[in-house]
């Protein structure tokens, strides 16, 4: 059985701890992972809780897989809490190392609460659980604090998860970062963990993790590793993620400056072919996992020569393409940067931008940036700018560091033209005007702008839809692409290895059985990915965040036609469209028009705990309408 | 009875090496039957993202750990050069351990005696599992002479290009 059978409960303000054994109906339900985590925060929140507040939980959870030899899911843990971005439900996951010592040191899940009154880290050592000192660890990066812990604790395998700068000055995009390279990136977390005084989580874990069926889970392990060496990963290991580049700016589809543009003229000096040749110095791997993914580069000259970082291409994008920017020796320093003060790169990269847009449309002026020439394109300001908004430097970085659907409030002048987020989170790099399915899935997803929410922008690459137009029929592809990641996401196998499932759920479901010895069908495990996405939307419903007026577009997506030139020009994503694939997504979904689950589909999913919260809203939606009839 | 010339043993190339740890469990669930890297006999070392390395018994002729233990409990095996232990003699005291330059004998978390690596009985699993193929199962001399080939290879790599 490969659970540990334990959730330990942190308490920072009394420094009291508690345990409490994890249910195997509550394992089956919610799987681990962002299933687990989620579910926890509903469980010990309240509604309308402040994300700051000492009262909003802290989740760390392992999966079911989390610590045994599965590749790619043996070192993962996600992080679960509300977001100081959407205000609404928070995860994310991170690989390398630091999940399997959780596991090892025998948790499911950690519940953080409270606020510490001074700057603390917890040290989870096996069964003992301390909070340590942690003012001497003040304003240093992740990975300083990392080797830090493991210096002053005498271990050199102890596992860190910790924040930077940006967490600790509440940037509202901070991430956690552990094993140096590995963020669990989106949604805010570190601004959290950094509101609750909370530097880093350091563990050492020493116990056995067993698996229910130890020969069958081995060769299964070991076809696994086959593949993996096979086409499903070879974009992964070879050119890695940036090999998107090219191909997207072939497909009109990489958004550029902002989201003006979907094609950049300078993509091929930051292609991943580019990256390979100049500035990949090795490629590793996480724990348990045979594909080795990570693409180290360091910049080998110039002026920002020796910054080292892992990269992908998201914040390539992010920090490249979409600020103009085509020096890949700026960009390996920006992401450096953002690890370095713990702060998520897309996002980072999609607030420049932002800031950069303003600059460009007179919104902003050198007054305001104190004298920085924030034009796209200009490398080294964007890398500024970047510095800035992790340590809430100048005016502007303290506004910016509040993220892009803030900082275009608190700017006014009409800059919420320029602001790409959904419900508050930054898009990732995919151009939604002439990517229409990953519009769709990017509007619906329960965290915000997110491309791993449903891959919905897969079958839009891959030609299997008219990515110019949303029609009947999408709706059911982002379900389904939804439900499959939360299964993914809950065992937390690394998206990357997605494709060597080549039976899907089938062999998800045996993975699970072989590991936990619970019984499970594909079916089963299925409806364990639908029932977290609607326990997900629950969650945003009862903090007044889970309703089709969330669901929306940015208005560079809506209204401003793209102007390359060729067959994407003018395309926009209209409203009546959009209306279109909302309604038919709800309608797949058994919610109703307003995107709230029914009464029946809770039921449906042996949720029917969670009927009260939807109840309440729904009868609110019914006398609203009545009230609007009446008039 | 074997000289060290002909003795093989687990070897890890750091040029290859992506540190995975994947030896670790591998070593662990042939060994101990759990998933423990705590237990392996093989242990990986990340310095850095470019310094990874794993590092298992090198098989030392006239080992120090033998010549350290103070009650006889190690022995050197003439026809392989596996260390064994007599778990019954080891009462844990860590001479042998000290007397390793390469850590690469343990003391076990649950038995409180030494562990070691024992090749697997000639097909160790660490070699076996590695995705890099990081890990040779190898004696010093073949090590030798693959590094003297590679490196006139790169030497003369252009004289090679040309046809013959």
């Amino acid at each position: 059985m490969s659970y540990a059978g334990r959730i330990l409960h942190v308490d920072l303000e009394t420094g009291k701890t508690e345990l409490e054994p994890l249910k195997e109906e509550m394992a089956k339900k919610y799987i681990g992972g962002i299933g687990l985590g989620m579910r926890l925060f509903l469980d010990n929140s309240k509604a309308g809780v402040d994300p700051f507040s000492p009262k909003n939980p802290l989740v760390f959870a392992t999966g079911p897989l989390s610590g045994t030899m599965a590749p790619s899911a043996g070192n993962s843990y996600a992080v679960a809490s509300k977001s100081p971005l959407t205000e609404g439900i928070a995860e994310s996951k991170a690989h390398g190392f630091f999940g399997a010592e959780l596991k090892r040191a025998g948790y499911d899940a950690v519940v953080i609460k409270g606020r510490s009154e001074k700057l603390v880290y917890l040290w989870i050592d096996d069964d003992s659980v301390q909070l340590m000192d942690a003012q001497h660890l003040k304003l240093k990066s992740p990975h300083e604090t990392e080797k830090a812990i493991r210096e002053e604790l005498g271990d050199f395998y102890i596992r860190v998860s910790a924040i930077g700068e940006a967490g600790e000055k509440l940037v509202r995009t901070a991430s956690i970062i552990n094993d140096e390279f590995r963020a669990i990136g989106r949604t805010g977390m570190g601004a959290v963990m950094g509101s609750k005084n909370l530097k880093a989580v350091a563990v050492r874990g020493t116990n056995d993790v067993n698996v229910a069926n130890p020969e069958e889970f081995t060769e299964f392990v070991r076809m696994i590793h086959e593949r993996m060496k096979g086409p499903a990963t070879r974009k992964y290991r070879t050119l890695g993620t940036p090999e998107n580049v090219l191909v997207l700016n072939a497909l009109a589809a990489l958004p550029t400056r902002n989201f003006t543009q979907v094609t950049f003229e300078g993509a091929e000096k930051v292609s991943g072919e580019y990256l390979n040749e100049r500035y990949i110095k090795k490629i590793i791997g996480c724990a348990t996992c045979g594909m080795r993914c990570d693409h180290i580069g360091m910049v080998p000259e110039g002026p920002f020569k020796g910054a080292t970082a892992r990269v992908e291409f998201e914040c390539l994008w992010a920090l490249g393409p979409n600020c103009g920017v085509d020096r890949l020796d700026a960009i390996i320093e920006a992401i450096y940067q953002c690890d370095y003060y713990g702060m998520d790169g897309i996002s980072a990269g999609v607030i420049v931008s932002f800031a950069m847009d303003c600059y460009e449309n007179g919104l902003l002026t050198k007054k305001d940036t104190d004298g920085l020439d924030l034009r796209f394109g200009n490398a080294e300001a964007m890398v500024e700018m970047v510095k800035r908004m992790g340590s809430r430097k100048g005016s502007l970085g303290d506004i910016l560091a509040e993220g892009t659907m803030r900082a275009a409030e608190k700017l006014g002048k009409g800059a919420v033209k320029y602001a790409n987020h959904i419900k508050g989170l930054e898009l990732p790099g995919y151009a939604l005007r002439t990517l229409k399915t990953a519009a769709l899935g990017f509007a619906v997803s329960f965290r915000g702008a997110c491309h791993l929410r449903s891959g919905a922008y897969s079958p839009d690459v891959k030609g299997k839809v008219d990515r110019l137009k949303i029609e009947a029929g999408r709706g059911k592809i982002v379900m389904s692409g939804e439900d499959l990641y939360n299964v993914v996401d809950s065992l937390i196998l690394c998206k990357f290895s997605r494709g060597v499932f080549y039976e899907g759920l089938e062999e998800m479901a045996k993975y699970y059985t072989l590991a936990t010895g619970i019984a499970m069908t594909a079916e089963e495990l299925r409806q364990a990915g639908e029932r977290i996405n609607n326990l997900a939307r629950v969650i945003n419903i009862r903090e007044g965040k889970g309703t089709r007026e969330y669901d929306q577009l940015p208005p560079k997506i809506t209204s401003v036609p793209v102007p390359d030139e060729g067959f994407v020009k003018g395309a926009v994503v209209s409203q009546k469209e959009f209306d279109i694939g909302l309604d038919d997504y709800y309608q797949v979904r058994g919610w109703t028009r307003e995107g709230i689950p029914t009464v029946e589909k809770l039921k449906e999913l042996g949720s029917s705990d969670l009927i009260p919260i939807v109840k309440k809203k729904i009868r609110s939606q019914t006398s609203k309408k009545k009230r609007k009839g009446g008039k | 009875m074997t000289t060290i010339h002909q003795r093989k043993f687990v070897s890890g190339d750091p040029a290859k090496c992506v540190g995975c740890c994947v030896c670790e469990y591998a070593c662990s669930m042939e060994r101990e039957k759990t998933y423990n890297p705590t237990k392996s006999r093989i242990r990986v070392v990340r310095l850095n993202p470019f310094v990874n390395l794993a590092v298992a018994c090198r098989l030392c002729e006239d080992a120090p750990c033998v010549a350290a233990c103070p009650r006889d409990a190690l022995e050197q095996s003439q026809e392989t050069g596996v260390i064994m232990i007599d778990d019954d003699k080891c009462n844990g005291c860590g001479w042998c351990i000290e007397a390793c330059d390469y850590g690469a004998i343990q003391l076990h978390p649950e038995t409180k005696k030494v562990y070691v690596c024992n090749l697997c009985d000639g097909e160790p699993k660490c070699v076996e599992w590695c995705p890099e193929e990081a890990l040779e199962f190898t004696t010093k001399d073949i090590l030798a002479q693959k590094a003297r080939v590679a490196i006139v290879k790169k030497l003369f790599q252009e004289a090679l290009k040309a046809p013959t």
